[in-house]
């Protein structure tokens, strides 16, 4: 396998696998997400479901967690053989003439994604994984009886450098999703006459989804 | 028109190069950039100073020897062409033109404006053919009917001139849109079809061996390319490459 992933096809195969697996878990992440703008207990309901079932917290978080690190980590891989490629760069090189900002930057809205997810991971799975995990506290409730998620995401926004924080780290994941989700059929060989509508689809997913996630922060904060 | 270029000088692949300034007067809208290149050489020559050295063979755009980075990319601005065809009606009088050559380590400079580009060969070498025998009994080629879409598509695979635009426009220095029409070009053809999983295994194996850089999807070869090669062709090999891998 390791032998495998040394050529550059198989590993653009492999991230372009990873990436749709973490573009499938957004769509997830965010229907879950923007039942909080609708009903505090619809969402405290799913949270407390995806917190505590097993099959989510032992079988899908792990392979979660490895997609993550994969993506990030084959990521950096592949950028420190693009820059061995060329050694000299030129004097003049005008990108734009043949390529979009998006796709040449990949690496730096990943890199600034990746610096949002630390962030993330600390606002919100750390403390989960302290009250669950060390605490030993399964039942999701807060001192008062109640569930504690809802009151915790309204909470969380109410500072405006977090929610600014979130929409700057949503606008890079929107950058990255416009060429990384057409590219990853591409990348597995899939080129033929329903590409073009399948840039669309993959397109309007890339600007609607982080839009989505900047409306729930926006809403929070402002409510 | 009157023209101020910046080109690259460097003496031989051992030694470290410079962007050197050159004042160009009198350039007619309808010489060549090559032409323009001639008259350059032929004043510093006159004036008994080393001409610079470029690569040019045919000068009618089928050949792919003429490289060069103009004003950042690919044989400069217009599109579908190569350099040899690029006229200076395309600038205008007083432009600064950057001329570097095409940047890949997989390309090392040679002198001035002239890179090696054998490890394309290389890359052929690896896969890029069919084993025929021709002593005697070879078949007629209409013997074995190959339907049209294939026949176009692998003979549109087939028009690139490995002239290596594509490394040299890819923020990467990626071979694959070269690679994959060389693949595809026979990965279409049944002639093909026997050597098709060596072929695509061995083909990538050099590519990689040799340096380049990964596809990132930029589309930028694509546009650069001087005879369209499309995109098409490398997912087309990125499905060879995977079923073989599988296979193999």
């Amino acid at each position: 396998m390791s032998g495998f992933l040394n050529s550059t096809i198989a590993r653009k195969f492999a991230m372009a696998l990873s990436g749709l697996f973490l573009v499938i878990f957004l769509a997830q992440h965010f229907f879950i997400n923007i039942t909080s703008v609708f009903s505090a207990e619809t969402f405290n309901e799913f949270s407390h479901f995806m917190g505590t079932n097993g099959f989510v917290q032992y079988v899908a978080q792990p392979i979660l967690i490895f997609g993550v690190v994969f993506h990030f980590v084959m990521g950096f891989v592949l950028e420190i053989k693009n820059r061995n490629a060329r050694k000299i760069s030129y004097a003049r090189y005008n990108g734009s003439a043949n390529s979009s900002w998006m796709s040449r930057n990949m690496i730096y809205s990943g890199g600034f994604i990746l610096i949002f997810l630390v962030i993330h991971f600390i606002d919100f799975w750390v403390p989960e994984i302290n009250i669950k995990f060390i605490e030993g506290d399964m039942s999701g409730l807060d001192a008062a009886g109640n569930y504690r998620y809802y009151d915790h995401v309204v909470h969380s926004f109410e500072p405006i450098w977090r929610t600014v924080l979130y929409i700057v780290g949503f606008v890079f994941l929107a950058l990255h999703l416009i060429h990384g989700f057409q590219s990853s059929f591409q990348s597995m060989g899939f080129n033929n006459k329903y590409s073009k509508a399948l840039k669309g689809f993959t397109t309007a997913y890339a600007i609607i989804i982080p839009l989505g996630f900047i409306f729930i922060a926006l809403y929070h904060h402002l409510n | 028109m009157n023209l101020t270029l910046k080109i690259w000088r460097q003496s031989d692949a051992g030694k470290k190069g410079r962007i050197v300034d050159y004042k160009i007067d009198d350039v007619s809208p309808d010489m060549s950039f090559l032409d323009m290149l001639d008259m350059l050489n032929e004043q510093l020559n006159n004036k008994g100073e080393e001409p610079v050295a470029f690569d040019h063979d045919c000068r009618e755009g089928i050949c792919g020897s003429c490289s060069l980075q103009i004003n950042g990319e690919p044989h400069g601005p217009d599109r579908m062409i190569t350099t040899c065809q690029l006229h200076m009606r395309t600038f205008k009088d007083g432009d600064t033109i950057y001329i570097e050559p095409f940047r890949a380590k997989a390309f090392p400079v040679i002198k001035d404006l002239i890179v090696d580009r054998s490890s394309f060969d290389r890359i052929q070498h690896a896969g890029g053919f069919i084993s025929v025998n021709t002593s005697g009994n070879t078949i007629d080629a209409n013997a074995i009917p190959v339907n049209k879409h294939d026949a176009d598509k692998a003979f549109d695979a087939a028009t690139c001139i490995g002239c290596g635009a594509c490394v040299a426009a890819c923020k990467n220095a990626s071979a694959m849109l070269f690679v994959s029409a060389k693949v595809s070009q026979f990965a279409l053809l049944p002639q093909g079809k026997i050597e098709a999983t060596d072929r695509v295994l061995n083909m990538v194996r050099q590519m990689d061996e040799e340096g380049f850089g990964n596809c990132s999807n930029t589309g930028a070869c694509e546009i650069e390319c001087p005879k369209g090669i499309s995109l098409e062709n490398i997912a087309r090999m990125n499905r060879e490459y995977m079923s073989a891998s599988l296979k193999g």
